[in-house]
């Protein structure tokens, strides 16, 4: 549906997206992952048709985004990271406009208008202002804005970014209700979000792709640096005693005391990529007589997943090549 | 050209929905006003005097009142249009819906054609106003009509000339008090630029007398429709419409 081939952008002397290349299957949603500044914006803008690509070839829904941007787009809806809302307008008055430039037929137009804002739940607030609207409407009048033309490709700039837990969860389920009708591209830089959502993640870093892989084989892979946190009542026991228990465990590689308040001792233990030591841990914890208040795989942050992404290149990038070839 | 129309509705809309249509066409109908009385109170006195004198000729209702009065709305316009223009594409870079605009299935030239004619709607609302003195000339006098006519096939071309360099302007800056001032200074500039015609040289004095648009105006407001200027308005209006297609689209590849 989405081909993306050796795309380049550069701003005068900013290279901002550097040879990207990833596919996207019809039905599936695409997670786009990165930091601030990795190019995912620029990116999803050249899909959308709102700025050419120095160099390299997109192809959306079957027409060039380049040679052909109007057929492209009649088959696109984008929610840009900001909703594009006129704050002078009503919603009704706004999506019924932006039906008439995606060119909804007149015939069945109101009647789209309404089944659009029933599925985004805006209906109650039709006649509301936009410029009136908490962040959280604006959002989802952005999302029916995307969809009032019945898209084939739909392409979502961090469509959950400032929004409240409910209304997070709300719009990740109405995106994964949309798949199937529609392939999605989503951007985001919660890496929690994409494992949600998205069948497939392409992450970006510094304007190149770093990964294409599912979440749980990213994941998977990247459990081989996993780290644990473990919570120990001490008991009048000495940390230096429990450091050494811990160690001696199989398949630990290192332990450290992390932090320490009064009876309590945290630490961070290392193990062998693929080895599951959970067990083996409370065990041990168990057995010597101190309480076991936590135990917990260490949540990898976005930075972490980076830097054992960015660093390990030999590991990183050899399967990251192999997947685009063969996506 | 229904995209075109359904801009164009967008635009006219903005400008009704938010102070700047009232404001303008409120301030344009005040001063306009004023420069009516004060042109015919001039013009009675004046054909009093001339009956008094043992008058020789009548004077011209159309040559003496209508012509100053319509060169007057000139004036007021070369404050008011900035106003208008400076938020054709300012306003939509600030809040972000240009990428709406720009993502959807409608060209570039559909877009400035949209917003050219939203704004030309606005103007001609405000020249619709003018309408009204001119009804209460006919309830009082018999002007001619076809000056009448052709002056505001003049005044037309004249809005739709400034129309479209305001647009270009705007569309160099995401900051409406930027463009709007930019715009007013470029508008008098095009207005005296025949100032400096008469030391400026032979060549100089035609170069700057064919580039001031007020000049162009006058053949329009005697009556008479000369190609020579059609074709200035027109080419100018083509160019300044021209100059803002190419500026988004370069805008695109800036990013």
């Amino acid at each position: 549906m989405i081909e993306v081939q050796h795309l380049s952008k550069s701003y005068g002397r900013v290279t901002a997206v550097d040879d990207i290349s990833f596919r996207v299957e019809r039905g599936e949603i695409l997670g786009f992952l990165g930091p601030n500044g990795a190019g995912k914006t620029t990116t999803m803008r050249i899909l959308t048709g709102y700025m050419p690509a120095t160099k390299g070839k997109a192809i959306v829904a079957g027409f060039d985004v380049f040679d052909q941007p109007v057929e492209a787009k009649r088959r696109t809806g984008y929610l840009p990271e900001t909703p594009p809302l006129y704050l002078d307008m009503s919603v009704l008055e706004y999506l019924e406009f932006v039906a008439k430039i995606k060119g909804v037929p007149p015939t069945g137009r109101a009647a789209r208008v309404k089944a659009v804002m029933e599925r985004t739940r805006i209906a109650d607030m039709a006649s509301r202002q936009c410029g009136k609207l908490s962040k959280g409407y604006k959002q989802r009048v952005g999302l029916a804005q995307a969809l009032i033309h019945n898209p084939d490709v739909l392409i979502l700039d961090e469509p959950t970014a400032g929004l409240d837990p409910k209304q997070i969860i709300e719009t990740r389920q109405l995106i994964k209700d949309l798949a199937g009708d529609h392939t999605i591209v989503l951007s985001t830089h919660i890496l929690p979000e994409v494992s949600q959502t998205c069948q497939r993640v392409v992450i970006i870093n510094k304007g190149r792709v770093v990964a294409v892989d599912t979440p749980d084989n990213l994941t998977a892979r990247l459990r081989g640096s996993e780290t644990m946190y473990i919570q120990v009542d001490l008991d009048g026991a000495e940390p230096a005693s429990v450091t050494g228990a811990l160690g001696r465990v199989a398949g630990v590689t290192r332990v450290v005391e992390s932090d320490r308040r009064e009876r309590l001792a945290g630490f961070e233990v290392a193990s062998e990529s693929g080895r599951d030591v959970r067990r083996e841990l409370a065990r041990t914890v168990v057995s010597n007589g101190w309480g076991l208040l936590e135990l917990r795989p260490m949540r990898m942050s976005l930075e972490e997943v980076f830097l054992s992404l960015t660093t390990d290149d030999a590991a990183a990038a050899a399967p990251a090549e192999g997947e685009t070839a063969n996506a | 050209m229904r995209n075109i129309l359904a801009i164009a509705h967008k635009e006219l809309r903005s400008y009704f929905a938010s102070p700047i249509a009232y404001i303008v066409i409120g301030f344009f109908a005040l001063l306009y006003g004023f420069f009516f009385v004060a042109i015919m109170r001039y013009f009675v006195n004046s054909s009093m005097q001339a009956g008094l004198m043992g008058g020789a000729q009548a004077m011209n209702v159309n040559q003496q009142l209508i012509r100053p009065l319509l060169q007057n709305f000139l004036v007021v316009n070369l404050f008011l249009l900035p106003m208008v223009t400076m938020r054709t594409y300012s306003q939509e870079k600030q809040s972000g819906t240009i990428e709406l605009l720009l993502t959807s299935p409608i060209t570039d030239f559909e877009i400035v054609m949209g917003k050219f004619l939203g704004a030309m709607g606005l103007y001609i609302a405000m020249l619709a106003v003018t309408v009204f003195h001119l009804a209460v000339l006919y309830m009082y006098g018999r002007p001619e009509w076809r000056p009448i006519v052709t002056s505001y096939v003049g005044l037309i071309l004249f809005g739709a000339c400034f129309v479209s360099v305001g647009m270009f302007i705007s569309s160099l800056s995401k900051n409406q008090i930027v463009a709007g001032s930019v715009t007013f200074v470029i508008f008098l500039l095009l207005w005296v630029i025949n100032w400096i015609g008469s030391f400026a040289g032979p060549t100089g004095e035609k170069l700057t007398a064919y580039l001031s648009i007020v000049d162009h105006f006058d053949d329009f407001s005697k009556g008479v429709i000369d190609t020579t200027h059609l074709i200035y308005y027109l080419s100018f209006i083509t160019f300044g419409l021209f100059l803002t297609a190419k500026s988004v689209d370069s805008e695109r590849w800036r990013g």
